[in-house]
């Protein structure tokens, strides 16, 4: 069975929770006593339906508020597929959160009201899915039932939302048309939309191919952790321990070490007592080299005659995450796979205006601000463009005085 | 699914394996909460995973509420002497002695609320600067808004509104001296990956997880173990039950559920049809709608 990691979007009232609520429901993902709790919960607050919203709201303060803080993870399976939900707020710090649940998502659901089509928040959603690099993005047409079902509306809303995509990266997307509320086409096809030929949301999930989005070519393993264990039996191991971040590795495949760009062989590759012949992304391992070669935390393995990047000026796209604002010339704590470096902030080149999706005019960077920046860094990164590797493109900026991850950034 | 994948049990091990190496790599002297439940078996079989041939390079800890089934005691001992590990235990009795905590009153007295002060000063006596857990998001609501890297306070406090963003895997351990990281190896496994993940690896597991008979009484429609830590209310009354534990935790609160699976399978099998959660017989997280919320701002793991 595969995992799939996919995400919410949406503004406040467009269903999202229901959404969620009704996935879990008709998959028989929810529990007789969870049930029973938010059947009393809702007794309680006066309501007269059951509020799916109860089940996915976690902290007092959330279900006091009726909103959701901050990101949730929610687990269900089929006998396809295994999923996890990043439950991401609608409105509080909306593209801090969407972004950290978008991080690791394969696929991304955009809501979209019928009623309304495709609004600013929509093209938020997009521009933040085509950044982050989301594979797949699935848009839910929701509260048809609202709009009669009227097959008009939807292809509107349909062309609406391609062409702002046209002027986005967004790889593969998707239209549904639903109404989670009453459960049409979530799990099970409607049948008051028969112009609708296409899979129900939960079949898109079961279907959409996961593999596919992981880097294959490039050879990449971040070093974590050095194993010597000393011991009379293994008294001259000396594994390196990670995970491979992409592409593929293989005994006896010759291999270059960054820093240093020095060369040499896979000797082994281990996952506890078991020898493999090979290991590919996502995988956990520790590799043998032949050769003795100074290799620690924050060192970099890849195949031999397909190298990363390696610099210390990197410019990248940056989501900002803290109510302090960004401090040009300032100096902060870059966090890249697993090496942590000294980086200063040389210049905001543009900022991104993603309600428009124009460039901005001032070039502060502050809470929910996307921004194009130029970095220098203590010492060089070794890289993939974002694009390319998630994981090698990706970094995250700590304040050094707080210690708190203040922006998340996409390098270019 | 072709050989360029790897299915979800190896994907959620692996996952895990990066957690727990970043948890070696970034902190000083981390240490594993360790009850000898089936979450902590797991997490430290993915312990000895991550850091073989070498040894597990941190010690285990049990905070030990003096309410145990004497099953997971043994099976704990067990574990500890056949892997070489080193354990530490910390007496929620001690705390009491010192005044530090109050034993709680009544029927329904339970000692689980008061391991939060023993664990927190047991992580200032040994300097421990991270705690990792075999807490799940699903196991709870308030779970589900855990971080892998957790961040608390100088007083053990978890601020629910002002958790660090984690994005991608990289994971920010970063603090000042007197904080700590709780840290959750497993967040992203459910009750089901778990038991078709000791499957899998064939995992031995506490004898008190398969069917065995054992003298139970129903307080609120829950099953508990006969115990010296327990007096029957007027209208209880012990029974002979064939039963297993879903969970295990303090003996006080540790609902049993009525059971005949014997093997891994069955227990799958029983998981894949239960119509209710895990926790659902745990007592303390009854108290009220928040109450593993609660506990957890004061530094409940």
């Amino acid at each position: 069975m595969e995992l799939l990691r996919f995400t919410t979007a949406g503004s406040v009232d467009d269903g999202k929770s229901t959404l969620i609520g009704r996935l879990l429901y008709d998959s028989k993902a929810i529990f007789e006593d969870q049930m029973e709790a938010i059947e009393n919960a809702s007794v309680n607050k006066g309501e007269e339906q059951v509020n799916l919203a109860l089940l996915t709201d976690g902290l007092r303060a959330e279900r006091e508020q009726g909103i959701t803080i901050d990101v949730a993870y929610r687990y269900f399976a089929t006998p396809e597929r295994k999923f996890i939900i990043a439950d991401t707020p609608g409105h509080v710090q909306y593209t801090r959160n969407m972004v950290t649940g978008a991080s690791t998502a394969n696929a991304a659901l955009i809501l979209i009201d019928a009623r309304n089509g495709v609004i600013e928040q929509t093209r938020r959603h997009a521009y933040i899915a085509s950044l982050l690099q989301i594979p797949h993005v699935v848009v839910c047409i929701n509260k048809m039932d609202l709009v009669d079902f009227d097959q008009e509306t939807y292809d509107r809303i349909e062309k609406q939302f391609r062409s702002v995509a046209e002027k986005l990266d967004i790889k593969n997307f998707y239209f549904i048309p639903m109404s989670a509320r009453d459960g049409d086409n979530v799990v099970d096809p409607s049948t008051r939309c028969p112009w609708y030929t296409g899979k129900t949301l939960l079949q898109m999930l079961e279907t959409l191919p996961v593999g596919e989005d992981l880097n294959r070519n490039d050879a990449r393993f971040p070093v974590q952790f050095v194993i010597r264990p000393q011991s009379d039996e293994f008294h001259d191991y000396r594994g390196f321990a990670g995970r491979v971040a992409s592409g593929e590795f293989h005994v006896g495949q010759e291999v270059k070490v960054f820093p240093g760009e020095q060369v040499s062989k896979i000797q082994s590759i281990n996952l506890y007592e078991e020898q493999l012949d090979r290991a590919i992304a996502p995988q956990s391992v520790s590799i043998q080299l032949e050769d003795e070669i100074d290799i620690s935390r924050g060192s970099l393995i890849s195949a031999a005659d397909n190298c990363p990047k390696s610099s210390q000026q990197i410019e990248a796209m940056i989501c900002w995450m803290s109510e302090t604002p960004m401090r040009v010339r300032g100096k902060y704590t870059i966090k890249h796979t697993s090496s942590d470096v000294l980086g200063i902030i040389q210049e905001v080149v543009n900022k991104v205006d993603i309600n428009t999706l124009e460039i901005a005019e001032d070039t502060t960077v502050g809470l929910n601000d996307i921004a194009r920046i130029k970095l220098k860094t203590s010492k060089p990164l070794f890289y993939d463009s974002y694009k390319q590797n998630r994981i090698t493109g990706s970094f995250v900026i700590i304040d050094e005085a707080t210690n708190n991850t203040v922006g998340a950034g996409m390098i270019i | 699914m072709d050989q360029n994948t790897i299915n979800h049990l190896r994907e959620l091990e692996a996952e895990s394996i990066f957690v727990l190496r970043e948890v070696a790599a970034q902190f000083e002297r981390p240490v594993m909460l360790f009850s000898g439940g089936k979450d902590s078996i797991v997490m430290f079989h993915l312990a000895r995973k991550a850091f073989f041939p070498g040894k597990v390079p941190f010690p285990l800890m049990h905070i030990d509420t003096g309410h145990n089934f004497q099953e997971a005691l043994d099976y704990r001992d067990d574990l500890c002497e056949k892997t070489g590990t080193r354990l530490i235990v910390k007496y929620v009795q001690e705390s009491i002695d010192q005044g530090r905590v109050a034993e709680e009153k009544g029927p329904n007295a339970s000692r689980n609320a008061l391991q939060t002060t023993t664990l927190l000063d047991a992580l200032e006596d040994e300097k421990f600067d991270c705690a990792m857990g075999g807490g799940r998001r699903d196991e709870e609501k308030a779970r589900a808004k855990e971080r892998f890297f957790s961040h608390r306070d100088d007083f053990g406090q978890w601020d629910p509104k002002n958790q660090r963003p984690e994005l991608w895997n990289i994971f920010n351990g970063k603090k000042h001296v007197g904080e700590h990281f709780r840290v959750f190896p497993i967040s992203n496994w459910t009750e089901m990956d778990v038991w078709q993940y000791i499957l899998l690896e064939n995992i031995e597991m506490p004898s008190l997880y398969y069917t065995h008979e054992r003298e139970v009484f129903l307080r609120d429609g829950t099953w508990l173990a006969k115990s010296d830590c327990l007096t029957l209310k007027p209208g209880e009354n012990y029974e002979t039950k064939q039963v297993r534990c879903r969970t295990i935790g303090d003996i006080t609160c540790t609902g049993l559920t009525l059971s005949k699976a014997n093997t891994l399978e069955e227990i799958i099998q029983e998981v894949a049809s239960t119509r209710v959660t895990e926790r659902g017989g745990r007592a303390d997280d009854k108290r009220s709608e928040a109450a593993m919320e609660d506990r957890k701002k004061q530094g409940y793991f």
